[in-house]
């Protein structure tokens, strides 16, 4: 059965958090088909698996200028559009919360309950100066290969 | 109508109605039926959907009062 079963494989490059919603939303759906999923975390999108507090590891200058500068956890994305310096996430945020909407830490929780597989590009984690321990629990490191593996059989192949 | 499950996905946007669905009828074995209430006028198309390209069988479906009620019988 298991072999069978169709897949879903997303790249998540954008470090927005409505795109990210849009990625973890499907990802929720597609699993909910019983499909196996695979959200594959590149670039900005990274961030939306870092944790929320700062965790004390050994850093260059650049790469603390990076953890800076970068969104610490998905609670913490901006949006692509609308952002208006942070005051379009508090104002969707709040009608998200009137219309019942699940935010993204709860979804990308809800992910993980689910069996979606959460994969960071190990390359851009290097390249952005991020560390296996700033991740949150159950991310697997992988490259380009392990995502083609996947994506080859799978049945929707997204880049968000 | 023997039913096995009541989900209440009532309030709940997308795609919760669709996820609450799937972790009950997970529980139930074959040919058990479970009863999906909601408000979101979404879940309509995707349960439907959903049913059917998981195999299941959406047995029946009305609205009151702006509520949706799904019958889904497991495959």
């Amino acid at each position: 059965m298991a072999d069978n079963k169709k897949k879903t494989t997303i790249v998540l490059f954008s470090g927005d958090y409505d795109k990210a919603m849009a990625a973890y939303i499907i990802a929720n759906g597609a699993a909910a088909y019983d499909h196996e999923v695979t959200i594959f975390h590149t670039f900005w999108g990274l961030n939306a698996l870092r944790k929320d507090e700062a965790i004390p590891v050994q850093k260059s200058f650049l790469e603390k200028m990076f953890a800076k500068m970068m969104p610490r956890g998905a609670d913490k994305m901006g949006l692509s559009r609308m952002n208006f310096a942070g005051v379009g996430p508090r104002l969707i945020k709040s009608v998200m919360k009137k219309h019942h909407t699940m935010p993204l830490p709860q979804l990308i929780e809800m992910a993980q309950e689910q069996g979606v597989k959460l994969v960071a590009c190990q390359m851009t984690v290097d390249l952005l100066g991020l560390t296996q321990e700033e991740l949150i629990e159950g991310v697997e490191f992988a490259g380009v290969a392990a995502y083609l593996a996947d994506a080859s059989e799978g049945n929707v192949n997204l880049f968000i | 109508m023997n039913i096995a499950k009541v989900v209440d996905a009532k309030g709940l946007s997308c795609p919760m109605p669709l996820v609450k669905s799937k972790k009950a009828i997970d529980q139930l074995a074959s040919g058990e039926v479970i009863e999906v209430k909601t408000t979101d006028k979404g879940a309509k198309k995707d349960l439907a959907a959903w049913a059917q390209a998981s195999g299941h069988q959406l047995m029946d479906m009305k609205e009151e009062n702006g509520v949706f009620t799904f019958w889904i019988k497991k495959a």
